[in-house]
C-alpha cells in the first residue's frame, strides 16, 4: 500500500504527461503482482466494489472524534476520505501495512457488518497517505489525472511494447490482469482475445501537403468524405458488442442502438459516429449530447438518432483483413454490409474524381452538411495501427479566421505555470442603446511559439486591470486573428455561439482592436 | 516611564480581585492593556506598543514607542527603516519592567528570531499574550517557554484537528531527496521571508545540504540579518546576480508571490515545492500548484495547541486570530473556559 500511496501522491502534484508516465513505468517495472494490477485497474477504471464505504467511515469516525471537529475538519478540506486520513488516531502497532491485494481479496462481497471492522483495522495499520490511498482505492476513482490511455501507454512503455499491442488485449482482460503482466514479462503467451469484443487499434490519417499531392497517382487513390462525428470502431463477437473510440476507450453505454443493431455479428468495422435526422447529418454540437451518458433513455434516442457510416472492415467472421489492400476490404466491406444489413448504419460512399485539381473543384462546389474533409486513401494500403506515413491524408479546407479582441488570460498549468497562456477572446456587438461593448466568443491555448508566448504573457501583465485569482482581465488592446473549424449556435454562450477547435492563428500587433470583427461576422459563418 | 521591577515576586498567588477584562481587552486597534495604557501588536498607529514578533501583521510601522527584544526590533528596522517608530525599546527574555503598575516580561515564542510571548501582571493577576508559537524545536529561534497565568491568550492559525505537522527536519530530507534525483531541474521553494526561509535553510544545513542556496532578491536582506545575529545559513548567493542563468539542479528560495511571477521563467524546468503548514491540505496544494509540497508551520499544530493551553493552567482561554471555532469547541469539552476575541487585522501566516 505505501508504494502505492507515495504513486498517488506524486501523480497528484505532478502536472506533465512525461513525467506522470515515468512515475507509473517505475511503479509497474518494481511492483509485484497481483498488486500492481489492483493499481491499474484503480487508476485506468476505477475497481467495481460497491462498498457502502461512505456511510461505514461516518460511523467509524463517529466513535473516534466529536462531531463538532469532524464536521468543521470536512468543510475546511473538502474531501472525506482525506479528512478521515488526516484525522483517523495514529496507532502504533507491529502489525505491518496491508498491501493492495490483500484488501481487494479482504472486501470482496463482505457484507457492511463485516465491512466496517474490517476497514477500521486497515485504516489502523496505515499511516496518513496509506490511509489516503486506501479509502481513493475502496472509493471507485482516485482522480489523479491518469486516463486509461495514459496508463496504457505506460504499461507499454515500462515493458517495451507499442500501446497497439496493450489495447488489442485490453478488452479481454480483468483486474488484477494477471495474465497481461505474465504475458509482458514474457511468462505466458499472449492472452487469448477469441469470444471477446476487443478493440484494434485504428489506423489515421496525415493533414496533405502541396507536394504530397504532386506525387499521388489519382488512378491509385480511393477519395470519400471525412464525416463531421467522431471516429468509432465496432467489434462485434456474437452476443458481445462494443463500440470504441479512436483512443479505445468502451463508449457502447451511450450508444445501445447501435450495439443492439450490430448483435449477433462477427466482424470489426471502422466508421463514424453521427446523429443522422431525416437523412440529415446533425451538426456535431448534437452527437455531443450523446457522448459520456451513463443512462440513455427514449428520449435522448429519438431526439439525438444515432447512426454509423462504414469506412472500412478489419475483420471479417474468422479472415483478419488487415494484410490485405484497402480495395479488397472495401469490397468485402460492401457484401458483408448487403448481406447482413445491419441496422442503423450504411457504408460511406467513394468521390469519383479524374485528377486532383477537379477533385478540388467538386469538393469547392459541395455544400452538403456534415461534411468535414476528404479522405485520400491508397487503394493498396494495409490496415496499419496509428499514424503511418505515406498511406492515407486528410484534405481539410481551409479554416475559418476572424479577428478577436483579447479580454482574459489565465495562468496555465505544469511547464506553463508562470506564464498567462489561455486566452479569452471576444469581438464587437453593437448594444440597444448603439454603443460597442465586447463579448466573448471563444478561448483558446495553442496556435503560437514559445516566443510568441512570452510577449503575450508580458503583454497580459503590463495590460492588466483586474485580477480574480489565476485570471486576469486586460484592457482591449491586443487583436488575435483566431482560426476555427467551424461555428455553431449555442444557447449555453452569452454570444449565442460556439467556436469549434479554436486556436490563435496570428497575433496582430498591428492592428488597433477597433478593427476587430464584429458577432456579425460570426453568426454569417454558421454553417 | 518605565522602571526596572525589582524583587517583584510574579507568582500569581492571591485571589482574583476584578475580572481581567477590566485591565485588558480588545480595542478598534487591537489587544489593549487599560492599566498600563499600551497595546499588543496594533495594526494602526499608536502611542506605545508592544510587538510580539516581526511579522507584518503583527509588527507595523508608525508607533509612538516600540518594546520588543532586541532581534525584533532589528528585524523591523531592516523591513520598516531605521525610522519604524519614533523610539525603541530593547527588552531581552526574562527581564521585567513595570509599565504604570504592570509588570511585563518576554519570554520565548518559539515562532521565529525574537519571537516573544508578553507575560503581564497586575494586581496579583497574569495575563499570557503569546502572540504565535510553536513547541517544535527550531535551530534558528529560542525554544518556547511555557509561563503558568491566569489567562492564556493563543493564536489559533491551525487549529484543526487535520493539522498535525510531522518533523520538520523529514521534510528536508525529503527536499534533499528531490534535489538528488533531479538535477536538471531547478528547484524553486517558496517560503515566508521571515523565520520560514532562514528555518529552512538551517534545517537543510544540518542535514548536510551544503552546496549554494540561491535567494530571490526579496530574502536577502533577512537573511543576512538572521547571519548578524549569529545564526549559520552557509553559502548564499543572490538569484539576481546569476542574472539569467537557468541554474539546473541548484535550490532557489523565494517569496510565494514570485512563484508565478515572470521572474521564475528562466529557471531550467522548475520543480515548485513550498514550505508552510498548509501544504498538509491537498487542495491547498493543487491551488498553488506545488510539486513538491513540504509541511513545515512555524505555528504550533492542533494537539500542541490544545495541550499548550491545557498546561499553562489558566482558567480562560482567549483565542486572538486563526480558526478559533474549533479551539473553542475542544477545549470547553475539557472543562477550559476559552472564548474568540475576533480580532481584525491579522493574515492567515505561514503562507
Ligand atoms: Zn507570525
Ligand atoms: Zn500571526
Amino acid at each position: 500500500m505505501q508504494r502505492f500511496a507515495d504513486l498517488l501522491d506524486s501523480l497528484g502534484t505532478t502536472q506533465s504527461r512525461k513525467r506522470k508516465i515515468a512515475l507509473l513505468v517505475a511503479y509497474f517495472r518494481t511492483t509485484g503482482d497481483p498488486d500492481r494490477g489492483w493499481a491499474l485497474a484503480a487508476l485506468a477504471e476505477g475497481l467495481p466494489l460497491r462498498l457502502p464505504l461512505r456511510r461505514t467511515l461516518l460511523e467509524l469516525m463517529a466513535e473516534r472524534i466529536d462531531p463538532v471537529l469532524y464536521k468543521l475538519s470536512r468543510d475546511y478540506v473538502g474531501d472525506t476520505a482525506e479528512t478521515v486520513s488526516l484525522l483517523w488516531p495514529e496507532k502504533s502497532q507491529n502489525a505491518p501495512p496491508p498491501n493492495l491485494d490483500e484488501v481487494v481479496a479482504g472486501v470482496s462481497g463482505v457484507t457492511a457488518a463485516k465491512f466496517r471492522p474490517l476497514l477500521s483495522g486497515y485504516l489502523d495499520r496505515l499511516d496518513v497517505s496509506g490511509r489516503f490511498a486506501l479509502l481513493k482505492l475502496l472509493g471507485g476513482a482516485p482522480r489523479v489525472g491518469v486516463s486509461s490511455r495514459l496508463a496504457k501507454t505506460a504499461i507499454a512503455e515500462a515493458f517495451d511494447r507499442d500501446v497497439a499491442e496493450i489495447e488489442e488485449v485490453w478488452h479481454a482482460l480483468a483486474p488484477p490482469y494477471g495474465n497481461l503482466f505474465t504475458w509482458l514479462v514474457g511468462a505466458a503467451p499472449r492472452p487469448d482475445t477469441t469470444h471477446v469484443a476487443v478493440f484494434r487499434p485504428l489506423m489515421l490519417a496525415h493533414p496533405i501537403e502541396e507536394k504530397d499531392l504532386e506525387a499521388l497517382d489519382p488512378a491509385a487513390i480511393y477519395a470519400e468524405w471525412k464525416w463531421d462525428g467522431i471516429r468509432v470502431q465496432l467489434s462485434a463477437a456474437g452476443d458481445d458488442v462494443r463500440l470504441f473510440s479512436r483512443t479505445g476507450d468502451d463508449i457502447s453505454v451511450a450508444f445501445p442502438e447501435i450495439s443492439a443493431a450490430f448483435h449477433g455479428h462477427q466482424a470489426v468495422v471502422d466508421g463514424e459516429l453521427l446523429v443522422i435526422r431525416k437523412g440529415q447529418i446533425a451538426p456535431f454540437n448534437d452527437l455531443q449530447q450523446r457522448l459520456n451518458r451513463k443512462v440513455v433513455g427514449p428520449k435522448l434516442k429519438r431526439d439525438y438518432p444515432a447512426h454509423v457510416r462504414l469506412y472500412d472492415m478489419l475483420i471479417d467472421g474468422d479472415d483478419d483483413l488487415r494484410n490485405q489492400p484497402l480495395s479488397v476490404r472495401r469490397a468485402r466491406l460492401i457484401a458483408w454490409h448487403v448481406r447482413t444489413a445491419p441496422a442503423l448504419s450504411d457504408v460511406s460512399s467513394l468521390v469519383a474524381f479524374g485528377d486532383f485539381t477537379s477533385l478540388g473543384r467538386i469538393w469547392a462546389g459541395t455544400r452538403d452538411a456534415g461534411i468535414e474533409g476528404l479522405m485520400l486513401k491508397q487503394k493498396s494500403s494495409h490496415y496499419l495501427a496509428g499514424r503511418p506515413k505515406g498511406y492515407w491524408w486528410k484534405w481539410k479546407r481551409a479554416p475559418l479566421t476572424v479577428d478577436c479582441v483579447l479580454m482574459y488570460a489565465q495562468r496555465g498549468s505544469g511547464k506553463r505555470s508562470s506564464f498567462y497562456s489561455d486566452y479569452t477572446f471576444g469581438v464587437w456587438r453593437v448594444t440597444a442603446d448603439r454603443t460597442r461593448e465586447l463579448v466573448p466568443v471563444g478561448k483558446a491555448y495553442s496556435g503560437f511559439t514559445d516566443a510568441e508566448l512570452k510577449d503575450l504573457d508580458r503583454w497580459v501583465r503590463a495590460y492588466t486591470t483586474e485580477r480574480f485569482g489565476p485570471v486576469r482581465a486586460v484592457a482591449p488592446g491586443l487583436v488575435l486573428e483566431v482560426a476555427f473549424d467551424a461555428v455553431h449556435k449555442s444557447a449555453r454562450h452569452k454570444s449565442g455561439v460556439a467556436m469549434r477547435f479554436p486556436r490563435v492563428h496570428r497575433i496582430r500587433w498591428d492592428k488597433p482592436a477597433d478593427e476587430a470583427d464584429t458577432l456579425d461576422t460570426i453568426v454569417a459563418l454558421i454553417a | 516611564m518605565q522602571k526596572k521591577a525589582t524583587g517583584q515576586n510574579l507568582a500569581a498567588n492571591s485571589p482574583v480581585p476584578t475580572s481581567p477584562e477590566a485591565w485588558l481587552h480588545p480595542s478598534p486597534n487591537g489587544l489593549y492593556c487599560a492599566a498600563g495604557k499600551f497595546h499588543i501588536d496594533p495594526h494602526s498607529p499608536v502611542e506605545r506598543a508592544i510587538i510580539t514578533h516581526g511579522h507584518s501583521d503583527h509588527a507595523r510601522s508608525g508607533h509612538g514607542a516600540v518594546l520588543a527584544t532586541p532581534e525584533t526590533i532589528e528585524i523591523m528596522k531592516v523591513r520598516y527603516g531605521a525610522n519604524a517608530a519614533r523610539r525603541f525599546e530593547p527588552q531581552t527574555y526574562g527581564v521585567t519592567t513595570n509599565i504604570g503598575g504592570v509588570l511585563l516580561k518576554l519570554v520565548p515564542a518559539g515562532h521565529i528570531l525574537g519571537s516573544a510571548q508578553v507575560v503581564l501582571e497586575w494586581q496579583g493577576q497574569r495575563i499570557v499574550v503569546s502572540g504565535d508559537y510553536k513547541r517544535e524545536t527550531d535551530p534558528t529561534c529560542a525554544p518556547f517557554e511555557l509561563a503558568h497565568c491566569d489567562v492564556f491568550v493563543t493564536e489559533a492559525t491551525f487549529a484543526l484537528p487535520v493539522f498535525r505537522h510531522g518533523p520538520a527536519d523529514k521534510e528536508a530530507r525529503k527536499l534533499i531527496a528531490s534535489l538528488g534525483g533531479q538535477p536538471d531541474r531547478t528547484h524553486l521553494l517558496g517560503v515566508y521571508g521571515l523565520g520560514k526561509c532562514q528555518r529552512m535553510i538551517a534545517l537543510l544545513r544540518a542535514e548536510g545540504y551544503d552546496a549554494p542556496i540561491y535567494l530571490h532578491g526579496a530574502l536577502v536582506a533577512l537573511c543576512e540579518l538572521y547571519q548578524r545575529m549569529g545564526i549559520e545559513l552557509g553559502d548564499l548567493r543572490p538569484a539576481s546576480g546569476a542574472k539569467g542563468e537557468p541554474l539546473p539542479g541548484a535550490l532557489v528560495l523565494a517569496p510565494p508571490s514570485a512563484l508565478a511571477d515572470r521572474w521564475s521563467q528562466r529557471f531550467a524546468d522548475p520543480v515548485t515545492a513550498f514550505a508552510s503548514g498548509w501544504m498538509q491540505v491537498r487542495g491547498r496544494v493543487r491551488q498553488r500548484g506545488v510539486e513538491l509540497p513540504l509541511v513545515v508551520s512555524d505555528h504550533a499544530d492542533w494537539p500542541d495547541l490544545v495541550d499548550t493551553c491545557l498546561a499553562t493552567g489558566a482558567s480562560e482561554i482567549w483565542v486572538t486570530h486563526g480558526r478559533d471555532d474549533a479551539l473553542v469547541h475542544e477545549l470547553g469539552k475539557r472543562g477550559q473556559h476559552a472564548r474568540a476575541l475576533a480580532l481584525v487585522g491579522f493574515e492567515d501566516e505561514d503562507d
